[in-house]
Formats: C-alpha cells, sequence, structure tokens
C-alpha cells in the first residue's frame, strides 16, 4: 500500500529496465534508419541489410509486447500467443521478402 | 490518506492478463488482419520489383524515422503512467499521458506533410499498386493512432479519479496495451515500406 509519504518521483520511475529497453529500442530504430538509407552500407549489401532490418523489427516488436504490455508477467498462453506471432510473422515476411 | 487503485500492482508473483481478455482477442485479431496486409505487400512487391523500387525512392524516410521515434517515447511515457498510477502518482500519470497524446498528435502532423507532399507531387492511390498499398496501409494504421488518441483521453479522465474500480483499471491497462499496439504496429510498418529494397 502507498501513502502520501512514499511518492516516488518521475526520476524514479525511469529507473527501471523498461527504460533500458527504450534506450535499445531507440538504438535500433537509428540502426535501421542507417542501414535503409544508404550510410556505411553498399548498394550491393542492401538485401542482406534489408534482412537486418526486418530482423531488427520482429525484435523490437517482441520488446514492446514483454516489456511495455507486460506480456512477459502474463500467463503462458498469452506469452505464447505473442512470441508465437512475432515469430511466425517475422519469419513469414522474412521469408517472404527473400524469396519472392 | 491511502488508495488501493490496482489489483494487479500486488506483490503476489501470480500471473494475470494485463487489461481485460476481450482487449487481447481485439489486439491479436488487428495485429493479424496487419500480418496478411504485410504479407500481400511482398507479395505485390515480388511482382512488379521496379515499379516498388522507384515508388519507394519518392519516399521521405525521414519522416518515417521521426515517427517511428515519437511512438516510441509515446510508448514509454504511457509505461510510466501506469507505474505512476500504482504508485498513486495520479497527477503525474495525467501529465505523463498528456505528453504521450502530444507525441501522438505530432505523429498525425508529420503524416500529414507526407500525405501533402506526396499529393503535391501527384502521387496518388491511383497511380500503381505501390502507392495503393502505401496510402490503404499508413491509412489503416494512422485510423488506429486516432483510436488511440481519443483512449487516451478516456485514459486521462480515469486518472483524474480518486479510485478506480477494477474494471476502470483493466480498462486503463487494456487502454494502454491498445496503444502499445499502434507503436508496434508501426514498429514492422516503417521498415517494409520505407526501408526494405
Amino acid at each position: 500500500m502507498s501513502t502520501l509519504t512514499e511518492r516516488p518521483s518521475l526520476i524514479t520511475l525511469l529507473r527501471s529496465r523498461v527504460t533500458l529497453v527504450w534506450i535499445v529500442l531507440i538504438a535500433a530504430t537509428a540502426l535501421s534508419w542507417m542501414l535503409g538509407t544508404d550510410h556505411g552500407i553498399s548498394s550491393d549489401d542492401q538485401s542482406v541489410a534489408s534482412v537486418v532490418i526486418l530482423l531488427v523489427a520482429f525484435v523490437k516488436i517482441r520488446f514492446i509486447g514483454l516489456w511495455f504490455m507486460e506480456l512477459r508477467e502474463a500467463p503462458w498462453i498469452l506469452r505464447g500467443l505473442f512470441e508465437a506471432y512475432c515469430l511466425i510473422v517475422g519469419t513469414m515476411t522474412i521469408v517472404l521478402f527473400v524469396v519472392i | 490518506m491511502t488508495t488501493t487503485i490496482d489489483p494487479a500492482s500486488s506483490t503476489t508473483p501470480r500471473r494475470k492478463v494485463p487489461g481485460e481478455e476481450g482487449t487481447w482477442i481485439f489486439i491479436f485479431g488487428d495485429m493479424c488482419v496487419f500480418a496478411v496486409f504485410f504479407a500481400y505487400y511482398l507479395v505485390s512487391r515480388g511482382h512488379s520489383p521496379e515499379l516498388f523500387a522507384a515508388s519507394q525512392e519518392t519516399l521521405n524516410r525521414n519522416f518515417g524515422a521521426v515517427n517511428t521515434v515519437l511512438l516510441l517515447v509515446s510508448s514509454l511515457l504511457v509505461v510510466l503512467a501506469v507505474k505512476a498510477m500504482r504508485v498513486d502518482r495520479r497527477e503525474l500519470a495525467q501529465r505523463l499521458i498528456v505528453g504521450a497524446f502530444a507525441c501522438g498528435i505530432g505523429f498525425v502532423v508529420v503524416k500529414v506533410f507526407e500525405y501533402h507532399e506526396k499529393i503535391a507531387d501527384g502521387h496518388t492511390p491511383s497511380e500503381n499498386e505501390f502507392y495503393l498499398l502505401y496510402f490503404v496501409l499508413t491509412g489503416l494504421h494512422l485510423f488506429h493512432l486516432v483510436l488511440g488518441l481519443i483512449t487516451l483521453i478516456v485514459l486521462f479522465m480515469l486518472a483524474r479519479k480518486p479510485e478506480l474500480s477494477r474494471h476502470q483499471w483493466a480498462f486503463f491497462e487494456g487502454g494502454t496495451c491498445f496503444w502499445h499496439m499502434v507503436d508496434l504496429l508501426w514498429i514492422v510498418l516503417f521498415p517494409l515500406i520505407f526501408l526494405v529494397r
């Protein structure tokens, strides 16, 4: 139970692993943007870069589900459905990109 | 004064569904619809790779990147708002929700600029299949974002209440998950439409 004498500040709330996850998501966004806008990569490697970008995107949405939506603390069936979505849709997307 | 607001904030390690079960049926349903669109986009791209590559070059990737950052910031603010509610910092939660809402409005403004730029250059949904999919997918996402903004207004009003019932708290958590879903869908749409070549 919380009382008026125990009121964490915004800084206190920010001191958590969720903030660390958010920093990783921002860094991953910067990486994808650089790879997708020819910064530091040759055009020959663009297909490889695109696969990396898609892989990073599905890793990012897994982080959002587990940490922001709090699915890491959810019943296994709900978490499992989400993990399955990331795995199946991520694989489908990358395979379709590479094969078609 | 002591305020108990969150049946979910119990220190017991029992696993719990964030929000209500029905919310998750809606969220997974939406995510599956978008998964079909992701596949359809890639199959269409496979049929006309040159057309898609040339059309994609006209997109402003910086707009997409700015919108990704705006949604990630808004998601963090919403996460912090939930934490603030759990420790009875309601006024802080309200400010955080307002911040998330402002980021959402920022997304809409950037999107309006982006659409205006495309249409002014003569790129409309009827031009080719790429632009059709670009407008349909980003437009459908924008519709979800507007629904998310309406949800944030409801969450703000809930955060102003002195106490939340179990049902209201479940709605609060479910509403935040819906907002995260809007973020999540954009995280895939942005690279798919703007970046991968």
